[in-house]
């Protein structure tokens, strides 16, 4: 890998160091004064006041000035580290982010998906953010990037490079409501070679094309397979439960066949179990065939 | 004696009594500026005490990964709440309500405000917006569950009660413009023969500017609030993508009142920490006009920094660039501020009492968050910590260990004027104490958590955020016992601990020189000022 590459890690830390830095020794200068001056001149020791100064012309350009060099030192770090947190290097891999309450998914440049951000390590990588919904954020602290994710707005990117192998978590740092802290997913940062493969790989998700179609729409952010509860109810044995659903505000027990299903994913707001909230999106973008495929796969969900 | 006077605790007089009216009536309905300081005193802080529950409560969840006592749509309604509460009813009107009414007016030699009917009405007015925002919480589609900054879309599309909290929110910000107007005017009109500008109180001062924040900002929070209720029941899709809206308008909106709001918190409280340290430092303040000339430099430049809470919302470069620069220039005058307190203390003679110990550890727990806020003014590094636990960190250490704990100051320092009768001095510092070290555990773990990269406003984190999430709720135990101590101590002072006398700390301010508790009329004759509010030998304190 290059090693002139300027990584987001590298414009960014440096900032950090100096403002704790300077910091640090302005509150060790303050409190150290503070507390030399309350133990020096205290009424045990010092009945009476020895100085009545009201003012200082010197000291008060001192410690004006003083501030003034340090903060606009800070500022222009500051600004210089975030330029290149914005300069996208050329070569960079193009992937784009689509989140949506509560999940997130990857596309990359031939069509492939994944609910986890697959990279190759040592390359930069670009992410264009899409969100369908409401905002949410697009943060990975390992990498000190972060953007919001802003329904509507074109050309909205952030980018970085992962220059070790390895699992790093990947946050939405803008709440968006019930799910917003499980809508985690990761970076997966791999050797190059493998991650060509990964990518001409056929998307199989255990080979299961109703399965493959929960991930990319991402699903499984608020319903899981093993039986616990998400911020929807779970997937696990749901087919043939009876259950109590809210059907314009009046109760009714219905059991759940293919039917229910098809209609309670291009429709969900119809029908709403009882102690979830009114809170899953309509997909209207799924084909017949990939509703079917989808309630298929549940049937067989136990 | 009438019966209504035995209720009162022994040791009441003054304008608790002199009109001959004491029920609940002389209180509600009184247009004596110190009857609706204390009305306001004891809304705020009611409300400052359901806020500091429910932060309990939120910390009690982040204990442990996972499910600890609540699900993740009751969690997010209670920071929504807990936010809304402790910025719009507690921190917002306390300064101004309480301590301003109380004081201001005595401090400048009047009689009262300008205007004490519009000054009633501002009182009702928040007490009816806070009774529309507790209203919505327990009707509709239950308490908004946004955050306390209502971003858009969300907020839009939201099933819980948001409509009518942000109502509420509008509501009492009518109350904050009037409190504002009625400030400026006094200011101007009522200052007593003598009470030039140059010996005007520095917590004047710091009310003042305050008071202009409140006039010029607040209507644009209004504005803001209106247009969110709209894009609800009318669908005008403003801020909604969908509709060819744009929510970064939203977020510009919302943010050109709530960072002047930041001042509106901090100004009153470095007000009160000046006029503490001098008295009890026994020497005038170092540097009167460079504090107050930063009071206004603090109102006026901190109009113009909202963007810093925008880094990473896709707003232009240039914009950041230029905010970034901005928020830096708004450091310095705080920085002053902070140098003249500490060299106030140079060669005084200091006496470490329960006031002076809030206004002391205000210092130095407002710089940590001042210093912090260098990170977040910082384009590079903020676009790492915004939006973490870096930031939660960030603001209790301007808004809680800042004015929170001015506030408490405060509380120590002037409550017991009003009501004759003081708190014991041991516990106070016991309970002091004790809420240091547990506010500094509480809130710095929250700082390294956003550093590790923890974002805010969440349920539920990953495992290797659990150790110092625990350590946090611990810190917040210790901070509930020490505020405990302190208020039970303070409260049960003020009902029937020792008298006072008309100037238990020394004070050259013109609230000192008057019988405790002061008589309604505030002065037997208009008082003629002939000396600096920090002159204690003019004043003939010795
Ligand atoms: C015992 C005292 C307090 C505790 C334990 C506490 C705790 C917390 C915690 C843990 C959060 C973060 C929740 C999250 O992001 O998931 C929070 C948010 C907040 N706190 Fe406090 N807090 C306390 C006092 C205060 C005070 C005195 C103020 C202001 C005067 C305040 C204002 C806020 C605000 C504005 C938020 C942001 C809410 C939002 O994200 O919408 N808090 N508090
Ligand atoms: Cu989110
Ligand atoms: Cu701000």
């Amino acid at each position: 890998m290059d090693p002139n590459l300027i990584t987001t890690n590298r414009a960014v830390d440096p900032v950090f160091m100096f403002i704790f830095g300077v910091s640090l020794l302005l509150l060790v200068g303050i409190t150290a004064t503070m507390v030399g001056f309350v133990v020096r001149y205290h009424r045990s020791r010092a009945p009476e006041p020895t100085s009545r100064a009201e003012s200082s012309i010197w000291l008060e350009i001192l410690w004006t000035a003083l501030p003034t060099i340090l903060v606009m030192a800070m500022f222009y770090y500051g600004w210089a580290g975030y330029l290149a947190l914005r300069n996208v290097p050329r070569d960079a891999l193009q992937v784009t982010a689509t989140a949506r309450m509560w999940s997130w998914s990857f596309t990359y440049a031939n069509g492939r998906t994944s609910p986890r951000l697959y990279v190759p390590v040592g390359k930069p990588v670009l992410v264009n953010l899409v969100s369908g919904d409401v905002l949410h954020g697009f943060y990975l602290p390992a990498f000190r990037v972060k953007r919001d994710v802003v329904p509507g707005m074109k050309n909205n990117h952030a980018w970085f490079v992962a220059t070790r192998a390895g699992s790093y978590d990947l946050f939405c740092s803008v709440y968006c409501g019930e799910g917003h802290s499980a809508m985690i997913t990761t970076v997966e940062a791999i050797p190059e070679a493998a991650f060509t493969a990964w990518l001409q790989e056929e998307e199989k998700a255990g080979g299961d094309a109703g399965k493959a179609l929960l991930e990319k729409h991402g699903c499984l952010g608020c319903h899981s397979l093993d039986g616990s509860t998400k911020v929807g109810p779970t997937f696990k044995g749901l087919f043939g439960r009876s259950v109590t659903v809210l059907t314009g505000g009046a109760e009714r027990v219905i059991t759940v066949d293919e039917e229910y299903l098809q209609h309670s994913i291009l429709d969900p707001g119809a029908d709403v179990v009882k102690g979830y909230q009114p809170v899953m999106p309509p997909f209207p973008d799924l084909s017949r065939d990939e509703v079917r495929a989808i309630v298929e796969f549940l049937k067989r969900a136990k | 004696m009438n019966p209504a006077e035995n209720m009162l605790p022994a040791g009441k007089g003054g304008f608790w009594i002199d009109t001959g009216k004491t029920g609940i009536a002389s209180w509600i309905f009184s247009t004596d500026h110190k009857r609706i300081g204390l009305l306001y005193f004891w809304s705020v802080f009611g409300f400052f005490l359901v806020g500091v529950l429910l932060g309990l409560l939120i910390r009690i969840e982040l204990m442990a990964p996972g499910r600890t006592i609540m699900g993740p749509q009751t969690y997010n309604a209670l920071f929504t709440v807990h936010g809304v509460v402790m910025v719009f009813l507690f921190i917002i009107p306390g300064f101004q309500g309480s301590f301003g009414n109380l004081v201001m007016p005595i401090q400048i030699g009047s009689r009262d405000v300008a205007f004490p009917r519009l000054n009633l009405f501002s009182w009702w007015l928040y007490i009816a917006g806070a009774a529309i925002i507790l209203t919505s919480l327990f009707t509709g589609g239950g308490p908004p569950d946004t955050g306390w900054t209502f971003y858009l879309p969300f907020s839009e599309r939201t099933g819980t009660n948001v409509s009518l909290a942000v109502f509420g929110v509008f509501i009492v910000g009518f109350s904050s413009i009037l409190t504002g107007v009625n400030f400026v005017t006094t200011i101007h009109r009522l200052r007593a023969e003598g009470m030039t500008w140059g010996r005007l109180p520095l917590f004047v001062w710091s009310l003042y500017a305050t008071a202009w924040v409140q006039i010029l900002a607040t209507p644009i929070l209004g504005i803001t609030l209106v247009l969110i209720i709209a894009e609800r029941l009318l669908g005008t899709g403003l801020f909604d993508p969908a509709r060819g809206g744009d929510p970064l308008m939203y977020q510009h909106l919302f943010w050109i009142y709530s960072h002047p709001a930041v001042y509106i918190m901090i100004l009153p409280a470095m007000g009160v920490v000046t006029e503490i340290i001098p008295v009890f430092s026994r020497k005038p303040i170092f540097g009167y006009r460079m504090i107050a000339f930063s009071s206004l430099a603090i109102a006026a430049a901190g109009s113009l920094v909202w963007g810093h809470h925008m880094f990473t919302s896709g707003m232009s470069d240039t914009a950041i660039l230029v905010f970034s620069f901005l928020t830096f220039v708004v450091a310095i005058p705080s920085a002053i501020k902070v140098f003249n307190w500490v060299s106030t203390l140079y060669r005084g003679s200091i006496s470490l009492e329960a006031p002076m110990l809030f206004a002391l550890s205000f210092i130095l727990l407002f710089s940590i968050g001042g210093l912090t806020g260098l990170i977040l003014g910082a384009a590079a590094t903020d676009i790492h910590v915004h939006d973490t636990h870096f930031v939660v960190g960030h603001f209790h250490y301007v808004i809680f260990g800042g004015s929170g704990f001015a506030f408490f100051g405060a509380m120590h320092y002037w409550l017991p004027k009003f009501y004759g009768r003081r708190y014991a001095e041991k516990p106070a510092i016991l309970g002091w104490g004790l809420m240091f070290v547990g506010f500094n555990i509480l809130y710095f773990t929250m700082m390294v958590l956003g550093m590790e990269g923890m974002p805010r406003r969440y349920y539920d984190y990953l495992p290797e955020f659990a150790r110092l999430n625990f350590v946090s709720t611990m810190g917040s135990w210790i901070l509930a016992v020490g505020l405990a101590i302190l208020l039970v101590n303070l409260f049960r002072g003020l009902r029937s601990g020792e008298p006072v006398g008309n100037n238990p700390w020394g004070g050259a301010t013109l609230e000192w020189s008057i019988p405790t508790p002061p008589p309604t009329e505030n002065f037997a004759k208009e008082p003629v000022v002939t000396h600096g509010p920090y002159d204690f030998r003019g004043a003939g304190i010795p």
